[in-house]
């Protein structure tokens, strides 16, 4: 099996690019996955990431740039001599062969003729040891995803690639089969490339995610970064919700930015900041709406010193059960999103009642003001 | 306190049981077959029948035949003929092995590789069809004649004297020879394989190709191991829609061939049309439909298509 420290499960992306006539599908670019990790390419369709999963796999040719795995340049192997499986979108088994003769096509190909046990061990790791003299529609949706992943990770590849693989599950499935895939990862220890648009799914597996817009890769970082600090709008919708408030540069510390907004203030800790702060610039100050509180205007006074705080009226509200969602129109941002706990429900917040939202500085973040403040919210719905 | 645990009684007890209603439609699946079966039963079965009497009939044209159940027809056709109907096999085999050859790259390109020339290839494939059979066949008397282009260079690339020494031609002559009438077989039914070949292939997904070459697969082991295997369904049908019509051919051995060449289908034309004799062209029409029957179920039972999805 593979060796922890062998850096041959190195995926090392430089300056790869694929254009089609015109249309750029994949600007220039640079990605490193460390051996062994769980890594997710996240994006809205049409985004680059599976052409990109399809050039490391050798299935698309590169417009320019070199794909290394570990040391080895494999930019000009054919699909068939690079040491890499894929798990296809909708499996691609081969509907021909039985679930054994699948797990052990690979194995055949490289000339093995004892591949029985192999097989068998490989079936029942995917609990299919049963189904083995099956053909791929005599089984489920979630079995024939089984026997995918099986029929690539039976020949120990450096890196696993797997394109949407769990995108034609039912949800109850899908999340089964993400706990097993992570499970699977971690068993094997081999570097896995997951391409998904689903959001929840590339957070809950991943250790990094890189998300993917019209080509580019806007962000790359753990779950939790991306998540508590985006740096571009697109990220910060994509991945969750957020609430943007367009500020003014006040003042600035070297710590924390402060901001005009409305006639308000507003703190933003610096490090959180990935736009150029300058005094009298303008920069998108953005909270989710998680971390804000609620308290009707009447007890403004009992709101902590210290905290960032703006005013508004209840609009809309919808009780969930865990928590309500409310929407409150503030003169700095219409629409603003704020979940509360529903722990001691105050029963004065209603739709119309006047409140102040606070929040602790240090979960604001700070965005260039350059940017379209929607940007990705069509691409996550 | 019981009344409460009762079940309340049945609404009308004594009513008579209602008469299930009427299923409406039920025949109409048999009014939808009608016209069908009444073309077969006037088209098929009834000339059949009839056809089955004839071989088994005596008697002469003058005098009229009458069925006297004299099976040995069949016995004294097949002694006398069977020549003939072992050179239908062998001809119709080759060119069948020969469409299938020609073909299948032509499918293959046609459904993986064409592109946007996809629909222009497919009609030059089928284009031969607007034109009349026998004008197509007659045209390859051209193109074999002796001492032409094609005959010339055949015999400068000594392809004549591998044919000579394999019986299929004589001397310097390709028209008039066995090689001729298997040449104006496979030009005729190649269609006839290349569609059902090109269907097949074409239904196979892409993707599978992919997962193949992903999973160590060379190009050529690709096509061994997946293509040609689930193309396996219009290879047997394609083989069988040359094969079957191939073999009770008689217009290219007519047209291309000689007296030496004479297929089944020659002579149960000749007996019909000709030497008048029907019951041994009945007799001799049912062994070949007899023999192909056997070939085509063995064929189908050895290729396993029947696993194929």
């Amino acid at each position: 099996m593979t060796n922890k420290t062998d850096p041959g499960g190195d995926v090392r992306l430089t300056g790869i690019a694929k254009t089609y006539g015109a249309f750029t599908a994949v600007h220039p670019l640079d990605l490193t996955v460390p051996q062994g990790s769980f890594f997710a390419l996240l994006g809205a369709s049409g985004c680059g990431k599976t052409t990109t999963l399809r050039m490391i796999a050798g299935l698309e040719e590169p417009s320019a740039g070199t794909v290394f795995l570990g040391d080895q340049d494999v930019t000009a192997l054919p699909p068939y001599k690079r040491p890499v499986n894929t798990v296809f979108q909708s499996y691609a088994l081969f509907p021909h062969l039985d679930i054994f003769e699948n797990v052990a096509f690979g194995l055949r190909r490289r000339g093995l003729k004892s591949v029985k046990k192999q097989v068998d061990e490989m079936l029942d790791l995917v609990q299919l040891g049963e189904q083995a003299r099956k053909k791929p529609h005599q089984l489920s949706g979630g079995q024939q995803q089984r026997v995918a992943v099986a029929r690539a990770l039976i020949n120990h590849p450096k890196v696993l690639l797997l394109d949407e693989p769990l995108g034609a599950l039912d949800l109850k499935l899908r999340r089964q089969m993400q706990l097993e895939l992570k499970r699977i990862q971690t068993e094997v220890g081999i570097t896995f490339v997951h391409v998904t648009h689903d959001q929840e799914e590339a957070m809950t597996m991943a250790d990094t995610v890189a998300v993917m817009n019209a080509g580019r890769v806007e962000q790359l970082g753990a779950p939790t970064d991306l998540y508590e600090n985006p740096r571009t709008t697109f990220v910060a919708n994509f991945l969750g919700t957020s609430n943007f408030i367009e500020a003014e540069v006040d003042s600035e510390s070297g710590e924390e930015i402060v901001l005009k907004a409305g006639g308000g203030k507003l703190v933003l800790p610096e490090a959180r900041c990935s736009a150029p702060a300058t005094t009298g610039g303008k920069v998108l100050v953005g909270v989710r709406p998680e971390k804000i509180s609620l308290t009707h205007a009447d007890d403004a006074g009992e709101i902590p010193e210290g905290r960032n705080r703006i005013t508004g009226r209840i609009a809309d509200s919808s009780f969930i059960g865990v928590s309500t969602q409310y929407v409150v129109d503030s003169p700095v941002c219409s629409g603003f999103e704020v979940y509360a706990q529903n722990i001691d429900r105050d029963p004065r917040l209603v739709p119309g009642a006047e409140v102040v939202l606070h929040w602790n500085p240090a979960h604001t973040f700070g965005l260039d003001a350059a940017q379209d403040a929607d940007a990705g919210v069509e691409e996550a719905a | 306190m019981s009344t409460l645990t009762e079940a309340p009684p049945p609404l009308a007890p004594q009513a008579p049981e209602p008469k299930p209603p009427k299923r409406r439609g039920r025949w109409t699946p048999y009014w939808l077959l009608l016209p069908g079966i009444l073309w077969l039963v006037v088209f098929f079965a009834l000339p059949m029948i009839y056809q089955a009497s004839t071989s088994v009939q005596t008697g002469s044209l003058e005098e009229g035949y009458k069925v006297t159940w004299h099976f040995a027809t069949y016995w004294d056709a097949l002694s006398a003929y069977w020549p003939q109907f072992v050179r239908s096999v062998l001809y119709a085999g080759t060119a069948t092995i020969l469409c299938l050859l020609l073909g299948y790259p032509l499918a293959y390109l046609i459904a993986f590789r064409a592109g946007r020339w996809k629909n222009l290839i497919m009609i030059l494939v089928i284009a031969p069809f607007f034109t009349s059979f026998l004008i197509r066949t007659l045209a390859w008397k051209t193109i074999l004649a002796d001492g032409g282009p094609v005959v010339g260079a055949l015999n400068t690339l000594h392809v004549l004297d591998v044919t000579d020494w394999l019986g299929m031609t004589a001397g310097d002559r390709v028209l008039a020879t066995p090689l001729a009438v298997v040449c104006g077989l496979t030009y005729n039914f190649l269609p006839f394989m290349i569609l059902p070949l090109y269907t097949s292939l074409e239904r196979i997904d892409g993707r599978l190709h992919e997962a193949a070459g992903d999973l160590y697969a060379r190009p050529w082991t690709t096509f061994r191991k997946v293509t040609f295997p689930l193309s396996m369904p219009g290879v047997v049908s394609g083989t069988l829609l040359t094969f079957i019509p191939a073999a009770g051919d008689y217009v290219n051995a007519d047209l291309l061939g000689s007296t030496d060449t004479r297929m089944v289908g020659n002579v149960i034309q000749t007996q019909f049309l000709r030497v008048l004799d029907y019951p041994t062209a009945a007799a001799l029409s049912f062994i070949l439909m007899a023999a192909i029957l056997l070939m085509v179920t063995l064929y189908i039972r050895r290729s396993g298509t029947e696993d194929l999805v």
